[in-house]
Formats: structure tokens, sequence, C-alpha cells
């Protein structure tokens, strides 16, 4: 086993590290207080390539691996947790699913124009009362023979990239289906563009992290779809959510790996910085012990993520294997490290760390939702145990 | 539009300089990075490349693990890489360095060679000018910006106070100031064909019309006599004399104090 990155992922390091550091990390503050999206980021990673990392050079990517795009994640997550999930949602919940299961006309179509970042790509599973239960979903499909288009009706909430996307992947049901006895959803999924007649978008949701993120409601009322627009097979839609999770699990660890290694680094500054009772507070065994316990916990998510990385990089270069356990338990087990290490730098940072200049206090906040979107750590337990158990 | 970057890896100066027992820098300890003037020439050269479609040629000497310059500049847009590396150039001063340069600059087209003004561990800016002479070609320093028209370049040249405009008939050589532009960064496909790329890496046997005696720590005239960290600077001591005899009297008995005078 070798734990050493090759020479191109270090040089990949070096340049998200730089990027992040000289473009990301002056932005961070102000656009969470503002709740505004970073556009001119978007745009600036657009250039150099970051919104299509893992797709092929014949598809206008950059032809790199997921290891490269999860590092990717975690250098602008270290710095800024809006921008991290940014790039996250686009490539692993809209990018990689057109690239896995769409035809070779739907991947001309979409997939250059969204490696090459001069269109931001959106997913949309979550209902308001369908999130892991995809059982729950209300949004319709139905095929309009007349006009060999599909009708959609219904709505998503909670959509990351919301309302700056230009390509969602929607699913939605299709009809009823018989399943072991029992009649079932039938669920299907699909490519909408923005500014197709029925498409809105509901309301802004104002949220306690990830603040400059566009996480809003879309709304489909009569909304009409090309036959061709039909993503993978009628009937799939279940199968293509799960599968296009399990790497968006690996895009969160990363953002969260990223949160919790950027807290560290402040906080490591900080305890030298701040004196109390005559000395740095790093002289204190406390404050020592609980940085050792921090770090080590981060080093373990770390190797964690990048092992389902990797994972999936043999997957997609075309090994007989599975990633969906491995994702899980990078996030289950980087989101709740990313919680304990912000929320103990905080405490370090004493009553420094509960003020918004300090940057922790941000990073405490933005952690919260790695537990949460994506699958909840709850439902990490259930898809890991269902492999133990199974 | 062939052009040649010389560029140079050179220790990341910004944490402070360490050294070794021997006062030689201790290159293991600081982090290696390309040398900011020359970084800024080749942005010049890869702005002229996407303007003109020129090929873009990064030229370095050193250690083997110079290769890490080469292949960053390749993944920022350089087209190919050449490594002159050779345990007899070793220890080169600037006129040992631009012997080589030139040397290896004999093998190569070009129309416009850019070169940093001067690296950040030696601070000499002198061997651009020096390879210019070298290789008998007309030489443009402290460029603040680089345009070609037609088969000239025209050249913005710095001053402390002014600018003036040259221009010079190529093939040409240039030295550029980090003040130039603002490189761009790499991008993560071209790290990795960079890291692909085939770097043509060269010795003394391929160096052209050089002479042993003018490379390597034998050719070099310079020799260090001791090297030391940048002394920071105190407050200073500020006086507020009377009237100007006062004032005068006070410095000259500094300049005294101190042997200056």
């Amino acid at each position: 086993m070798d734990f050493t990155l090759s020479k191109e992922h270090e040089m990949a390091r070096q340049l998200f590290k730089d990027f992040a550091e000289n473009e990301v990390k002056p932005l961070a503050q102000e656009i969470d207080e503002e709740h505004r999206f970073p556009r001119e980021t978007v745009e600036k990673m657009a250039k150099y390539g970051f919104l299509g990392i893992p797709v092929p050079k014949e598809m206008g990517g950059q032809g790199c691996d997921i290891l490269t795009y999860a590092m990717c994640v975690e250098e602008l997550s270290k710095v800024c947790g809006t921008t991290g999930v940014i790039v996250s949602a686009h490539t692993s919940l809209c990018v990689d699913p057109i690239l896995t299961y769409g035809t070779p006309e739907q991947k001309e179509k979409y997939v250059p124009d969204l490696a090459s970042g001069k269109k931001l790509g959106a997913f949309g599973l979550t209902e308001p009362g369908a999130g892991t239960d995809a059982q729950g979903q209300q949004t319709k499909a139905v095929f309009d023979e007349a006009t060999n288009e599909w009708v959609l009706n219904g709505s998503k909430c909670f959509i990351t990239n919301g309302k700056e996307a230009d390509v969602y992947v929607i699913i939605a049901v299709t009809g009823k289906v018989e399943k072991r006895g029992r009649i079932q959803k039938e669920i299907s999924s699909f490519i909408v563009e923005k500014g197709t007649p029925g498409f809105t978008f509901g309301t802004k949701e104002n949220k306690m992290g990830i603040c400059a993120s566009s996480t809003y409601e879309l709304i489909f009322t009569d909304c009409r779809i090309p036959a061709g627009n039909l993503l993978g097979q009628k009937g799939k839609g279940f199968a293509i959510a799960m599968h296009t999770l399990d790497g968006g699990r690996i895009g969160i660890a990363a953002q969260a790996l990223g949160i919790a290694e950027g807290a560290l680094e402040t906080t490591i500054e900080y305890v030298k910085e701040r004196k109390q009772f005559g000395r740095s507070i790093a002289q204190f065994q406390n404050t020592q012990f609980v940085l050792a316990d921090l770090a080590t916990k981060v080093e373990a998510a770390k190797l964690l993520v990048y092992k389902a990385a990797r994972k999936k990089d043999e997957f997609q270069a075309g090994a007989k294997v599975s990633y969906s356990v491995e994702a899980a338990m990078a996030k289950l087990y980087a989101a709740e490290v990313a919680m304990e290490v912000t929320t103990k730098c905080v405490q370090l940072h004493g009553g420094y760390g509960y003020i918004k200049e300090y940057n922790v206090e941000r990073m405490m906040r933005d952690a919260k939702i790695t537990e949460i979107y994506e699958g909840t750590s709850e439902v990490q337990r259930m898809v890991i145990s269902g492999s133990l158990l199974k | 539009m062939k052009i040649v970057v010389c560029i140079k890896q050179v220790p990341d100066t910004k944490g402070g300089v360490k050294f070794n027992p021997d006062g030689t820098l201790d290159r293991g300890a600081m982090l290696a990075i390309m040398n900011p003037d020359d970084k800024a020439g080749l942005e010049a050269a890869l702005r002229l490349k996407d303007q003109y479609g020129a090929e873009v040629t990064v030229l370095t000497m050193g250690l083997p693990k110079a290769t890490d310059v080469l292949r960053e500049a390749i993944a920022m847009g350089a087209d190919k890489g050449v490594l002159v590396t050779d345990r007899v150039l070793g220890g080169a001063d600037t006129w040992a360095t631009s012997t080589t340069i030139a040397g290896a600059l004999r093998n190569m087209e070009y129309d416009l060679i850019i070169t940093g003004r001067q690296a950040i561990d030696g601070d000499t800016a002198q061997v651009g000018p020096q390879i210019a002479e070298h290789l008998g070609l007309p030489v443009i320093s402290y460029a603040q910006d680089i345009k070609v028209e037609g088969d000239k370049v025209v050249v913005q040249r710095q001053y402390d106070d002014r600018y003036h405009v040259v221009e010079v008939k190529m093939p040409a050589l240039v030295t550029a100031l980090s003040e130039l532009n603002d490189p761009r960064y790499m991008t993560p496909g071209g790290i990795f064909d960079a890291c692909k790329a085939e770097i043509t890496t060269w010795g003394r046997a391929d160096l052209k019309d050089v002479e042993d005696g003018n490379l390597g720590l034998m050719g070099s005239p310079t020799k260090i006599a001791k090297a030391s960290d940048k002394v920071r600077k105190g407050a200073g001591e500020k006086v507020t004399p009377d009237s100007p005899d006062e004032a005068v009297a006070y410095i000259v008995g500094k300049l005294k104090e101190k042997h200056v005078i």
C-alpha cells in the first residue's frame, strides 16, 4: 500500500491551494455575510478547468481523476465551504450522471459546456416530503405522445446551485410498477434546462451555513421537456439517483475534510499567538492534547476520503467494484469530524471564536450541513450496515 | 514565432533564508518555486502565444529536480521543456551560467528570448544581458510591457520615474519584471499532461561553442566570501536639532563615530 501522492497530485494540490488562498479566501467572509453567490469565483474556476476535472478531455474536461477532483473540493473548502459545494454539486450531481447515463447526443449537447464551466449544473431529488425516502416523491412526469414531450409537475426543495445553474438533473415519478408483489412508484430522471417554460424558482432558503450557496426551491408547472431529455432508461431513476449520490458523497466528504483542515490550521496559528496568564495558550497541555486529537481525526478522515476517491477511480477505469460503502464511510466520518473539529476550534478561540471576524465561527456553521445533505449521517450508517448485514 | 523563456528554480525566500553551517544556501529546507521575474516572462510569452500562436519552449539549468519548474511551465501552457544538467556545470556564477545557457540556446531556434530580470536567490540581474552578449543579440532589460509588431518587439523599459519605449528587430532578448503581469495558474489537465511530457535533457557535451574553462565552479570568476540573511534594520534614532548648524554637527559627529569620514 502506497500513501505517497503522485507528482501530478502534489502539483494539483499546490494549484488548488494557491487558487484558494489568492482568489477564494479574500471573499469568503464577505459572501457569507452578504449571502451572495460568488459568480466571479465561478468564472475564474471555469477559466482554469475546475468545473470539469474528472471529465474526459474529448468531452471538454480536464481528463483528471476523482482524487484530483476531491482534492480541489478539499482545498477550496479549507477557506470557503460554499465554494467547495458549488464545485461538488455541479460535478458530482449533474455532470457525472449525464456522463454516466447520457446518450451520445445528450453528452455532446450538455457535457462540454458544463465541463468548461460555460454552464453550471444542479440536481433535484429532494422534495418537501421526500429526502432520503425516494418513494415519497410527488413530482410527476407524464409522457404526452401527441407532442413527444414529458410534462413535469411538482417541486423540489433545498437545491444547491438552485437559481444559478443552467442544467438540472431532475428525478420524477413516471408511473407505477409492481415489485415483489407490491405496487411501487416508477422513478425516472430527466435533464431540464433553465428557461424552459413552466420551470420557475420558489423561495431562496435562509440557511445557517454555506450562506453564499444558492439554495432554492424549483417549481415545475406543466413544464414540457423533449422526449430526448429522459436521462437513462425509464424506470431507472432511483438507481441513477442513488449511484449519483454515491459519487456526490465523495465530494461532500472532501468538503467536510477541507472545512476541518481549514479550522485546524487557523486555530494552530491562533493558539501560538493568543496569550493568557503570561504565555501562549499553545503552551497549555489542554490545547496541545485537543489539537493532537483533532489532527489525528482529520488525518483518518483524509485517508477515508482519498480511499473512496481512489475506489471510484478504479470503477471509472472499468473495474467491477462498488465504492458505495467507502463513500458512505468517508462522508459519515469526515462530516462528524468536521463538526467536532470546528466546535472545538471555536472553543480554543474562546470569545473570539464566537465573533464573526474570526473564520472559525463560519466554519462551524458550514460544517453542520455536511452531516445532513446528500444523505444524513444516519443514512450513511444505513448504507454501511446494510452492506455488513446483507 | 518561436520564443524561448529562460527560467530558474529558486528557494522561496518568503519565509526567510536558511543557510548550511558552511554559509551556502540550505535549499532542501526551503520550498522550491519558479523565480517570480521568470514566471512573469513566461506569462508574457504565453500571452504572445495566445495572440500570435507562438511556440514557447522553457529552458533551465539546474539539478534534475529543476524539471519541476519546467513541468509547472508546461502545465501553464508552454510547449516544450529543456533541462541543462551536468555535474561539471555546478557552482556556476553568472558568467558560467550565461555561458552555459548560451551554449544550449545555440542548439535552439528562436525569434525572442525572454529571461527574468533577476533571480530572488542571487539578485544579480546579469545573466539575461550576458546571454544576449554571448549570442550577439540586442537586449532590452526591465520590461514592464512586451508587444510584437511584425518582425519587431516593442518593449516598455522601466525606470524609477518613467519608462522608455524601445523597439528592436528580432531575434532579441528581453528581461522581464515580475510587475509585468499576473501569471496565470496551471490547469489540472495541464498538470497531468505536463507530468507525462518528455523533458529534453542536455549535458556538457550538448552545449555548442563553449569552453570548459568558462563552465561550472572552475569557470566562475565570482567567489563568495560570506553569505548572510538580510539584517533587519532597527527603528533608527530621531533627533530634532534646534538649528541647521547643530544638525550638521550631529551628522558629522555620527559619520566620524562610524569611521565613514
